[in-house]
């Protein structure tokens, strides 16, 4: 058995062994704070939002920072993820399952369902080169939000009825209910989520993305973003391994949503929840936090849901933050005179300087 | 006779797409970019428009004329802040930024204007036209003239003037233009200048046609027309037309002969399609790559 | 650089951490807390405010008056545009506050997501303008506007008894709760009545700016009423677009309507002859609703619309229930709720959406709808 070894140990490795850490400490930090009462209510209602977007971001972070590829639709499969599970749950409400066991397999379908369509978008689009990606999913969002304003699901004791439209086709019997109404959506999921659930589903993604990074197959995912043509002629298979990074990234995002399904009892796909703006603001988290840094990701996440709440004051001005975070972070980290101001001004130059001037 | 009323309609909210899309494909054509920020560009001139007529009793024609104005410089001043230091670096960052370009528009016209709903007054003067059981509106009319002689300059303008042709030369290889002596940033300057004075042209039919204004009626017009784009074949004028009426028609067809509801999610479908099918678009060049 | 960035976002994170935690101010031990939540920024910032200065107006009224039972109340409200998440979060900040009683949500969504929160944690809700029959499920809230159910039986009952139409084509959000609840009983109750429903459309929160098609089809099936169970943003646009196309039928509305004249530059004439059914008419000419619109146009400039009066009365509302009840501020919420969920039941108020309004065990109010015109440019009872 190999000695755990911080010296020797491989950067990588060292760096992901902090990220656990890090998640680890501050559920730890986190609980003492609420088993000695000194949190406050917000705090304590904003922890599964924080584990849910650390979760998306962590899943969009995969797809713009190892794939190369830009995904305005993750609101899209949170959306998913959130209607599929939470439809499981209240499906199986009445029956005699077990809670737990419910929401493991809740949790499943939503990952799984929100894969299945990552899958069946990337098939067309990622054999295509350019800015397709972003504008298919972000199609992909809007037609998701729409289908879901206009589906029936109701239940009875002869079945599951649908109806797209109209409510009044499907004949529910006397004692039936409605599962899934229309806008409405999905009323009176139980609230499952914890904190606990969320930041093991933090650590698993993490888990999921730094494996898939580090293996074979990540080094030909990054290949292909940093130069597609010399990858091809190396003879990877370009589009079996975009598809799956792309196909991980909307599985993780799924899992996010079953956790916002599962924190909140009304369900419902408006612009405001799963909509662009979402899938822009989840951009922002993973473009503050580092593109192809998963911990920034998660610090971004956590930072910027809960500043806003902090400061509700500063609602007003919350997108317009976000606008210019985009931008000034773009132009700092790809504008030629920002790159050659940041080398003659880091941290390492300085020093560089002070110790040759010593010697 | 309905389904002329339904087609017409169609043509009305198509030409308006394809207005708005042909921004969208030159930029795209030329600076190898999508450029986000385009439909707020077209919120802008809307809120300038308003502005000017309801608040300083300005006469239309001068109304638009300083809109067109105001979004030629907002394009220009946006490539060079924005978009000019980062054309070396990757897509993903340019498209990143340009969303942030866009957020940053329909923010501060939040700030500026605030999130009510305006009722915005036509600024076309034409009255209805009846043609028998048909009723035609005047935007309709001047929307469609409007659309027809934009892409008919513009394809003068590209094929026979110095400025246009040294665009297509930009748009085919940007080194090689600039070692036979094209300005290139000027050249992408005013590409961005053409296509947001078109931006301004399309906002004012938009809101004309359909007369309400918020700092997100640039948005889903945008994101349509940019399907239009894509449809027609992104980087052809003339795909940007075609593109544009045909999404219009689908769109009011869809809505009048399917569903109200899923009108949107069709249009959307009818991309992914596109893609699935013919991924250039109908009138879109096969892409050489290059080594 | 990147570490420098990430030291410094955790240093910012533990800084709100301890902020939120550190800050309670210290309370007032002789005043009521209620806590107000909707949304006062993004799409229906409209009603959020409406509310917000409606229940002020009557929380300064009552303090004046030397307050209930002899006590203040302290009064705060918390935007949460119109989302689920951020009402959540919105009612985890006013119970850091000190909240003892909820007057809120605003819009249905939040507050069916808020409402199983108050259950949990056992505090009177009543709620003024959520109108869906999923927000009072639980026996601790109660609701001053109408169910969208029973708006949408009482528009359709209206419009037969009266004889307004013969065909009725409907335009409604089929992305929205309030406007497709309506639109669902009101076509159920329209089989019973003396009318047809002859076209059904709909649009989403993507598409609302282009009715032609929609208003086409109403026309097409000579539809002599359209009934719109909508906000009165859409509906402006659809008034636009009628008249553009020469289409003129009866145009009639719900509690949503109710703010038309107030759009920026919407030319008013094209409402003349709008009908809506609203609980409230800021011109209605008894001494309570002139003092009311008289404080509110002082005070905000404009002329209240039901929502504000909706609030108004959920905050006499819940003085009503605390003097019935002989509460003190020194219980806790839980013992308010249990002390005022009995007594919610017995009150009557006369407020200014309705005379005589009392509330059944489920949360629902009892109290008549008042249909009004919009004639020269202002509302008047019909």
């Amino acid at each position: 058995m190999s000695k755990l070894n911080l010296k020797t140990m491989k950067k990588s490795t060292k760096s992901n062994l902090i990220t656990y850490a890090m998640v680890i400490v501050v559920f730890a930090v986190v609980q003492i704070l609420v088993a000695t009462g000194s949190m406050s209510s917000l705090m304590q209602g904003l922890l599964v939002p924080l584990c849910t977007y650390s979760i998306v971001a962590i899943g969009l972070n995969l797809c713009v920072g190892y794939l190369g590829e830009l995904s305005l639709g993750h609101a899209g499969f949170m959306c998913v993820g959130a209607f599929s599970s939470a439809f499981f749950t209240k499906c199986m409400e009445d029956t005699a399952m077990n809670p737990t066991l419910r929401f493991i397999i809740a949790l499943l379908i939503g990952t799984c369902v929100a894969a299945f369509f990552g899958f069946l978008i990337g098939i067309p689009v990622l054999r295509l080169r350019g800015d397709y990606l972003a504008i298919v999913t972000l199609a992909f969002g809007e037609i998701i939000k729409n289908v879901i304003n206009v589906l029936y699901v109701g239940k009875d004791e002869n079945g599951l009825h649908f109806a797209i439209n109209d409510p009044k086709s499907m004949n529910l019997t006397e004692n039936g209910k409605m599962i899934i109404d229309g806008a409405k959506g999905i009323t009176g999921t139980p609230r499952q989520a914890s904190f606990l659930i969320g930041v093991i589903l933090i650590l698993i993604a993490l888990f999921v993305v730094f494996n898939l990074v580090n293996s074979r197959s990540g080094r030909a995912i990054m290949a292909i973003r940093d130069n597609r043509i010399a990858a091809e002629s190396v003879g990877i298979n370009i589009t079996k391994f975009k598809l799956m990074a792309f196909t991980i990234s909307a599985a993780i995002a799924g899992a996010g949503g079953v956790l916002y399904a599962h924190n909140l009892s009304s369900l419902i796909a408006q612009p405001a929840n799963f909509g662009y703006n979402m899938s822009i603001m989840i951009l922002v988290f993973v473009v503050l936090g580092g593109m192809g840094n998963f911990r920034g990701s998660i610090i971004a996440a956590v930072v910027l849901t809960m500043l806003p709440e902090v400061l509700r004051g500063l609602s007003d001005y919350r997108m317009l933050i976000y606008a210019i975070v985009l931008i000034v972070m773009m132009l700092f980290n790809w504008a030629p005179a920002a790159i050659t101001w940041r080398q003659t001004h880091s941290l390492k130059t300085l020093f560089a300087k002070k110790t040759k001037e010593v010697e | 006779m309905r389904f002329i009323t339904y087609l017409i309609n169609g043509i009305s909210l198509g030409s308006i797409y394809a207005i708005i899309a042909l921004g969208y494909t030159m930029v795209y054509g030329i600076a190898k970019m999508l450029n986000f920020a385009h439909g707020d560009v077209i919120m802008i001139g809307c809120y300038v428009v308003f502005t000017c007529m309801s608040g300083m009793g300005l006469n239309p024609f001068v109304s638009v004329t300083l809109a067109v104005v105001v979004c030629t410089v907002l394009g220009m001043v946006i490539e060079k802040v924005a978009y000019k230091p980062l054309r070396k670096a990757t897509p993903l960052a340019v498209l990143i930024t340009a969303i942030g370009v866009s957020y940053l528009l329909q923010n501060i016209a939040l700030l500026a204007f605030g999130a009510d709903t305006k009722s915005f007054t036509s600024v076309v003067p034409i009255p209805n036209i009846s043609l028998g059981e048909v009723n035609v509106t005047g935007v309709t009319v001047v929307a469609v003239a409007a659309c027809i002689i934009i892409m008919i300059v513009l394809m003068l303008f590209i094929k026979k003037t110095k400025a246009g042709q040294a665009m297509l030369a930009v748009s085919e290889d940007k080194e090689a233009a600039q070692l036979m002596g094209v300005n290139v940033n000027g050249t992408i300057s005013l590409t961005f200048a053409i296509g947001s004075g078109l931006a301004a042209i399309a906002g004012v039919l938009l809101c004309s046609a359909y007369p309400t204004l918020t700092p997100y009626t640039g948005s889903m017009p945008g994101i349509k027309a940019f399907t239009a784009a894509v449809f027609g074949g992104i980087g052809s004028i003339p795909g940007a037309f075609i593109g544009g009426i045909l999404l219009g028609i689908i769109e009011i067809l869809a809505k009048a002969y399917i569903s109200s509801q899923l009108a949107d999610a069709i249009v959307f479908a009818v991309l992914i399609l596109v893609l699935l099918v013919k991924p250039t678009g109908i009138l879109g060049k096969p892409i050489h790559e290059k080594v | 650089m990147k570490k420098l960035v990430s030291v410094l976002l955790a240093a910012v994170m533990a800084v709100g951490c301890l902020s939120g935690c550190g800050a309670k101010e210290a309370k007032n031990a002789n005043a009521f807390y209620i806590g107000g939540i909707g949304p006062i920024t993004g799409d229906a910032a409209i009603y959020g405010t409406a509310v917000q200065n409606g229940a002020q107006i009557a929380v300064d009224e009552i303090n004046a008056a030397g307050g209930i039972n002899g006590y203040q109340i302290e009064y705060n409200f918390q935007d949460d545009q119109g989302d689920a998440e951020k009402s959540a979060n919105a009612y985890n900040t006013l119970k850091d506050w000190g909240m003892q009683m909820l007057m809120g949500t605003v819009t249905t969504a939040p507050c069916v997501a808020v409402a199983d929160l108050t259950a949990a944690d056992n505090m009177i809700q009543i709620t003024p303008s959520a109108s869906s029959t999923d927000v009072i499920k639980n026996d601790n809230v109660f609701q001053v506007c109408f169910t969208d159910p029973a708006q949408g039986t009482k528009s359709a009952q209206y419009i037969g008894q009266n004889n307004l139409a013969k065909k009725v084509a409907i335009i409604y959000n089929s992305s929205d709760i309030y406007s497709s609840g309506i639109e669902a009983t009101f076509v159920e109750e329209a089989a019973n009545q003396n009318f047809e429903v002859v076209a059904e459309e709909a649009f989403t929160a993507d598409s609302k700016t282009d009715f032609s098609t929609q208003l086409q089809k109403a026309k097409d099936a000579d539809a002599d009423l359209v009934f719109l169970p909508i906000y009165y943003t859409e509906a402006s646009i659809i008034l636009t677009q009628a008249n553009a196309m020469g289409y003129d039928p009866t145009f009639f509305g719900c509690d949503g309507m109710d703010g038309i004249l107030g759009v920026k530059n919407f030319d008013t004439s094209l409402a003349e002859g709008l009908m809506l059914l609203t609980p409230f008419a800021a011109d209605a000419q008894d001494d309570l609703t002139k003092k009311f619109v008289d404080t509110y146009k002082e005070k905000y400039g404009e002329i209240p619309n039901q929502f504000a009066a909706d609030a108004y009365d959920a905050v006499y509302a819940m003085k009503a229930a605390l003097e019935s009840a002989n509460a003190t501020p020194d219980m806790s919420a839980s013992d308010l709720c249990d002390a005022l969920k009995p007594v919610m039941t017995t009150i009557s108020i006369d407020g200014l959406t309705g005379t005589g309004m009392s509330w059944s065990e489920t949360g629902e109010v009892n109290k008549d709808p008042k249909a009004v015109v919009i004639q020269n440019g202002e509302y008047v009872g019909m």
